[in-house]
């Protein structure tokens, strides 16, 4: 339905794509999930690039995927322009972020067994843990709280829970698995 | 379990067995990344231990960009320099960026199907599980955590109902609870 505006886009509108992912790269702390509502303002809103249903189809498909789920950024930059759109959303989004983290990097490694630095991860590594709860969390309310199975939701979860925790079996494993009773309408 | 981390630390040989790595940990990352870096980099490669993972994310997580390639750039970085970040971040993008794009193209064919629609919610629950044994496992560092276990089991229960539950920016939680965090770390260190 939009497909016909890839060939609008000109120059400019994606040097203003790649300008917004840009910035957006250095606010995303914790992830480039985190600044996906802004996203969503800047192409679906303000410039009418995709509709809602494209922009919610990005996300669900990277995560989905296999592959850091950054990476539904390259699928929202595709939606909008084609391949120059998914490059454009993509180095915006991973330039910035990726000097930084280096340079940090270097400049932690060097002081590792400082007070500041061990203060920092000691007090860090708790927010850390409880983040990753919330996320798991987050991701599971759309089908054990608000989806039409929520026992099966829930029995998923726990299940790939278990083997994760108790057994050597590959993640992709639990994941077919989650793919077969969701297709068989479980979930 | 616990015996992953007394054991002896191996190193990536090349940067090419670096990009190998990263690459076949995405690929098997369906719904994220983090679950498969932790088993692969921690329990099968022995690359780093679970503290020094913990640490790594830790750091990773203040650090805006996603956590995971946060990580791959940091672990190349310190294996082989910056060629070795690039090794690592382009192992875990490179294929999985070709897979998501073929998808988008694809998936206007097939998301009117209702079992494509339903095998990717049950993908999704999965994914949520595997996050949450992520969590599970990496809750054991806290025992050894230098705020002693009670404090630390607070400030992560108390940043899973912030972010969890009362969806508070991040921001502001990283900034607030975790300044406070790493202020009574400070005054732990002596």
């Amino acid at each position: 339905m939009t497909a016909l505006l890839h060939s609008q886009l000109g120059a400019a509108d994606l040097l203003g794509l790649f300008g917004h992912f840009l910035l957006l790269s250095l606010l995303a702390v914790g992830g480039a999930i985190t600044t996906a509502s802004d996203m969503h303002r800047y192409v679906v809103d303000q410039h009418h690039w995709l509709v809602d249903a494209q922009f919610s189809a990005s996300i669900a498909i990277a995560q989905a995927a296999p592959g850091p789920n950054v990476l539904f950024v390259a699928a929202l930059g595709w939606n909008v322009a084609g391949p120059m759109g998914a490059l454009a959303t993509m180095t915006g989004t991973l330039l910035p972020s990726t000097m930084l983290t280096l340079y940090v990097n270097r400049w932690g490694l060097k002081r590792r067994e400082t007070r500041g630095l061990r203060s920092f991860t000691t007090g860090m590594t708790p927010l850390t843990i409880g983040l990753l709860v919330a996320t798991g969390w987050l991701l599971a309310v759309p089908y054990v709280i608000d989806g039409p199975q929520r026992l099966g939701a829930l029995a998923l979860v726990a299940f790939s829970i278990v083997g994760m925790t108790r057994t050597r079996i590959s993640p992709m494993w639990l994941v077919a698995v989650g793919a077969v009773v969701g297709a068989l309408g479980f979930v | 379990m616990t015996g992953a981390d007394e054991a002896p630390r191996d190193r990536p040989q090349s940067k090419t067995e670096l990009f190998l790595t990263f690459n076949a940990l995405a690929l098997q990352g369906f719904g994220g990344v983090l679950a498969v870096a932790q088993r692969e980099l921690v329990e099968n490669k022995r690359w780093m231990t679970k503290a020094e993972f913990v640490e790594m994310l830790a750091l990773g997580q203040v650090l805006p960009g996603p956590n995971v390639v946060n990580i791959a750039l940091m672990f190349g970085d310190r294996c082989f320099g910056a060629r070795g970040a690039f090794a690592a971040l382009a192992g875990m993008l490179a294929v999985p960026l070709v897979i998501v794009l073929s998808l988008t193209v694809a998936y206007a064919e097939f998301s009117r199907i209702a079992m494509i629609s339903g095998a990717l919610r049950g993908m999704g629950a999965v994914a949520a599980g595997l996050i949450l044994s992520t969590a599970v496992k990496l809750m054991g560092t806290l025992r050894t955590n230098q705020l002693g276990l009670p404090i630390a089991a607070i400030v992560a229960s108390l940043t899973f109902i912030t972010i969890g539950l009362l969806r508070w920016p991040l921001i502001w939680v990283l900034f607030g609870l975790g300044s406070l965090a790493v202020t009574l770390a400070w005054r732990r260190w002596k």
